[in-house]
């Protein structure tokens, strides 16, 4: 009598599954690309009704695509993009404010303070250098410990940095800077630095990849990258210079108008989640939820002290003219500066 | 033949008739309007996104007037036209020695060497800028032979010559395997040196082949941001700040300008290779007789002495990018292993991007083939519809003169405007397809009318006064003769579509991510062993679909050509 009807059941179920076809949720990311994998079968076993297409590209390629696409966006939520990025788009009104189900357990300076909040935090990644050991010793190059050093004759065409239109880690760099210097001593540093650099690349990760390659010594990256490839067996010192380190959100927004609502707003409860954050916490050191990261070996245990003290406000109001005067100064033009 | 299409209106129109005119008329409407919305319409719309002054899109006249009296502007084009004929007058000059060498001495194994100088076709050009760093970076194999790191001009400039050296090689080659026997034995019975019959005979026969592999060096190398992406460093060429623009800041208008610069030096070269062509004429006679070089034991050492070299080059640079991409940590852990091949834990779309590329270049071979071979037949063997033809012909020779850059900006600006229905395709597979026949649509026609201008046009005759329908005829006759050269055109739109990123690369979507993308994404986080993995991926593929249809040519050959071995001027 009930073998029947579990049959009916179960052909009924499977009817069902196939016409409630997966929601495809497009979301934009400043990722590691390593990251992408855990956080989206993470996100989908909570949600299976749900399926991830991520576009995956450098902070400042995602906020200038999403940017372009105002008028028609594309994206339905952002999962992993620079708080100073996700900001900009607040102002130009394209997030929807919405607040995650955990958004209480979140520390107050890692989200928007509107109230509900445009974008929600996830981790912090900060400035580090990635000096490499090995090439360090053949070179006979001393162990810089401040980003004044950096300047120093001896390290010329030696260092790699991030491109801050392309970078988020590039732009916090030259933001921190403009901010601890001061604008005009910022920007005096950075001609000095500028000496010194062999090259300006697109992501935040290469320097730090190349310095761990020893194709250029000294990279001025994020933590993240320094960790995975000293774990990995590269001859890497990080060096948290003494001035301080400057440092960005990764967060979290739901886009405005998307035809997905509804699953965009739950992965703004997913990546605001405990659960989420125990995600987090494999790869930084500094959650949006306090009490959750474990020390990373790899760092002091007080990194989170020696983040300078950032403001957000000014660096998304200021964020084009500084790109605008960067670019000016060095993209480009590195024979005409280096001639003055 | 002239009959096909112009029959008089009181006869009885049989139903094979109709089916020839539908077939023939039908066709080349189709093909026209195929070519209008692939070739014409997105070439079009860049100058409109080019001169439309849209906010923060960088574009209009007062843009362009910025732009082009910009230091920064006058510093990219210096860089692009430094580096440009600086690479075509070092490979052009190579090109024409290797070409020589295979066209006329008798040096030994010639297949080996023309197989080993198409090497570069079968990779994306990021490759040989991948095989510089690791050969002359800072980490280099080779470092301690130059003063130097490789970034920066000299970087571009190798990685240019490798890439562009069988394109080069290929005009050369087909100028120098045209020699009338009459000529050389007249210059010798009247006691010419070989020097002197060279500067009389062979060079003028060949300088205009010169001018056209030298354009086409200059325009690939102006327009190719691969190399410079992979090995500028600092040094900041035009292509690679267009790429920048609209990839990096989405500053359409920006793009379109500078796209518009690039034009200019193809279309230039174009027109000047199209005049000269005419004033050259014809240089060969039906009764010319075939050049056999004859034997000379110093001229052949010499030659292969050069053709050993540069395939050496070729090699290294070739071995050293499947090497790299198999050790585990450059340059402190040596070992072997396939790490770089585990694309699914690394940015740039891993093996999805793979399985794309050669769905991609499937569909563009098969598709692109079938459309080009039957528009190239409906263009030769019909004659009515003059107009018709002209036009097929004026837009079929328009891709040769755009850069892949540019062709990609277009499609972009295009397929994006406003209130267009055809919107629904961006970012699909059908897309690439279309721009990518579209990018090689010019040399695949060539060859196909080259194919089918060997044919008389009595099989058309003979057809007709047969009652055969056209359609019939094309389908069992032409096609089956003409399955060499259509082999051949497969082969071509399916490596280049393997290998293409210039178009590509603003096309894509993230289902539609294609291999030599992910090469430059990889490239760009500083994954420099995994770009160096999926190169060489692409690089195998593209030689053994190659030699597969080789093979499969050659098997072709034997089995329906042999009328070819006693046919006349053959």
């Amino acid at each position: 009598m009930f073998k029947p009807l579990a049959l009916v059941a179960a052909v009924l179920t499977a009817f069902s599954l196939n016409a409630f076809a997966k929601t495809d949720l497009t979301v934009y990311t400043a990722l590691e690309a390593e990251q992408l994998k855990s956080y989206k079968k993470a996100f989908e076993q909570a949600n299976p009704d749900i399926e991830i297409k991520w576009v995956r590209d450098s902070t400042g390629i995602i906020t200038a695509k999403l940017l372009a696409e105002k008028d028609r966006p594309q994206a339905d939520a952002v999962w992993g993009l620079a708080a100073s990025s996700l900001a900009i788009l607040d102002q130009q009104g394209m997030l929807d404010n919405y607040a995650p189900k955990d958004l209480d357990k979140i520390g107050k300076n890692y989200r928007d303070p509107a109230n509900p909040p445009a974008w929600v935090g996830m981790d912090v990644w900060a400035a580090t250098i990635c000096f490499n050991t090995v090439e360090a010793e053949k070179q006979g190059l001393t162990k810089p410990v401040s980003w004044q050093d950096l300047t120093k004759p001896e390290y010329k065409g030696k260092i790699v940095m991030p491109n801050p239109a392309s970078s988020g880690t590039g732009f916090l760099d030259v933001s921190a800077w403009l901010q601890t210097y001061g604008e005009k001593q910022g920007w005096q540093y950075m001609d000095d630095l500028h000496q010194n650099i062999g090259q300006y690349v697109h992501s935040g990760s290469k320097p730090c990849k190349l310095a761990a390659s020893g194709e250029f010594p000294i990279g001025i990256s994020f933590e993240y990258p320094a960790v995975q490839l000293k774990r990995q067996g590269a001859p890497l010192d990080i060096i948290l210079p003494k001035e301080g380190l400057g440092w960005d959100i990764e967060a979290t927004a739901v886009m405005k108008g998307t035809a997905h609502a509804d699953a965009a707003k739950k992965l703004a409860d997913f990546s605001a989640s405990p659960a989420a954050m125990e995600l987090y916490k494999d790869n930084f050191a500094v959650l949006a939820q306090p009490g959750i990261a474990k020390p990373q070996t790899e760092l002091p245990a007080d990194y989170e002290q020696r983040l300078i003290k950032n403001d957000f406000a000014w660096a998304s109001k200021n964020r084009d003219s500084i790109l605008v005067e960067w670019r000016k100064r060095y993209d480009g033009k590195s024979e005409k500066v280096a001639g003055q | 033949m002239a009959a096909v299409m112009s029959l008089p209106a009181t006869r009885q129109v049989s139903r094979a008739e109709w089916g020839d005119r539908i077939f023939v008329v039908g066709g080349k409407w189709l093909w026209l309007s195929l070519l209008s919305v692939a070739v014409l319409l997105p070439l079009l719309a860049i100058f409109w996104r080019g001169f439309s002054n849209e906010a923060g899109q960088g574009g209009g006249l007062v843009a362009a007037r910025e732009l082009l009296t910009s230091a920064n502007f006058h510093w990219l084009l210096g860089n692009s036209l430094k580096v440009s004929l600086s690479v075509a007058a070092i490979v052009v000059p190579l090109a024409y020695l290797f070409a020589y060498a295979l066209q006329r001495t008798l040096i030994p194994g010639k297949a080996i060497w023309r197989g080993l100088s198409l090497l570069p076709l079968m990779a994306p050009s990021m490759l040989p800028g991948i095989a510089l760093v690791y050969l002359f970076g800072n980490q280099g194999l080779l470092r301690g032979l130059i003063a130097e790191n490789i970034y920066g001009f000299w970087g571009i400039v190798l990685g240019e010559v490798i890439y562009t050296f069988p394109h080069a090689l290929m005009i050369l080659l087909s100028a120098l395997s045209l020699a009338d026997a009459r000529l050389f034995d007249a210059a010798s019975s009247m006691g010419a040196s070989p020097a002197r019959a060279f500067r009389s005979i062979t060079w003028p026969a060949t300088r205009q082949a010169v001018f056209a592999a030298f354009c086409l060096v200059f325009t690939l190398t102006i327009t190719d941001f691969g190399v410079p992406v992979v090995v500028g460093g600092d040094y900041q060429v035009l292509a690679l700040e267009a790429y920048k623009a609209v990839v990096g800041q989405q500053q359409f208008g920006r793009g379109a300008l500078i796209g518009m610069v690039l034009l200019l030096p193809a279309l230039f070269s174009f027109a000047v290779d199209a005049w000269l062509r005419r004033r050259h004429g014809d240089a060969m006679s039906g009764r010319a007789q075939v050049f056999r070089p004859a034997p000379s034991r110093l001229r052949d050492g010499c030659y292969l002495v050069i053709v050993l070299l540069i395939c050496a080059l070729l090699l290294l640079v070739f071995g050293m990018a499947v090497y790299s991409s198999l050790v585990k940590f450059w340059p402190y852990n040596l070992s072997l292993s396939l790490a770089h091949y585990q694309f699914e834990d690394t940015a740039g779309g891993g093996w999805l991007a793979y399985r794309n590329s050669l769905t991609m270049a499937l569909c563009t071979a098969v598709i692109g083939s079938v459309l080009i071979f039957t528009g190239a037949y409906l263009m030769e063997k019909t004659k009515g519809q003059k107009h018709l033809n002209l036009a097929l012909r004026m837009l079929s020779f328009v891709p040769m003169a755009v850069p892949g850059l540019v062709l990609g900006l277009g499609y972009v600006f295009f397929f994006n405007l406003n209130g267009n229905p055809l919107h629904v395709f961006y970012g699909t597979m059908t897309l690439l397809v279309v721009c990518t026949i579209a990018h090689y649509l010019t040399t695949a026609q060539m060859t196909a009318t080259t194919a089918l201008r060997q044919l008389d046009a009595e099989f058309e005759a003979a057809a007709l006064s047969l009652k055969a329908p056209l359609y019939r005829h094309y389908l069992k006759v032409t096609v089956p003769i003409c399955l060499p050269a259509l082999l051949d055109i497969v082969r071509y739109l399916f490596v280049s579509a393997m290998t293409t990123v210039s178009a590509a690369i603003f096309l894509y979507s993230p289902d539609t991510i294609l291999a030599a993308v992910a090469v430059l994404n990889m490239d760009d986080a500083g994954n420099v062993g995994g770009a160096a993995a999926m190169s060489t991926l692409i690089l195998f593929t593209s030689a053994s679909v190659s030699l597969l249809l080789a093979w499969a040519s050659r098997g072709a050959l034997r089995r329906s050509q042999a009328w070819r071995q006693s046919a006349p001027g053959q």
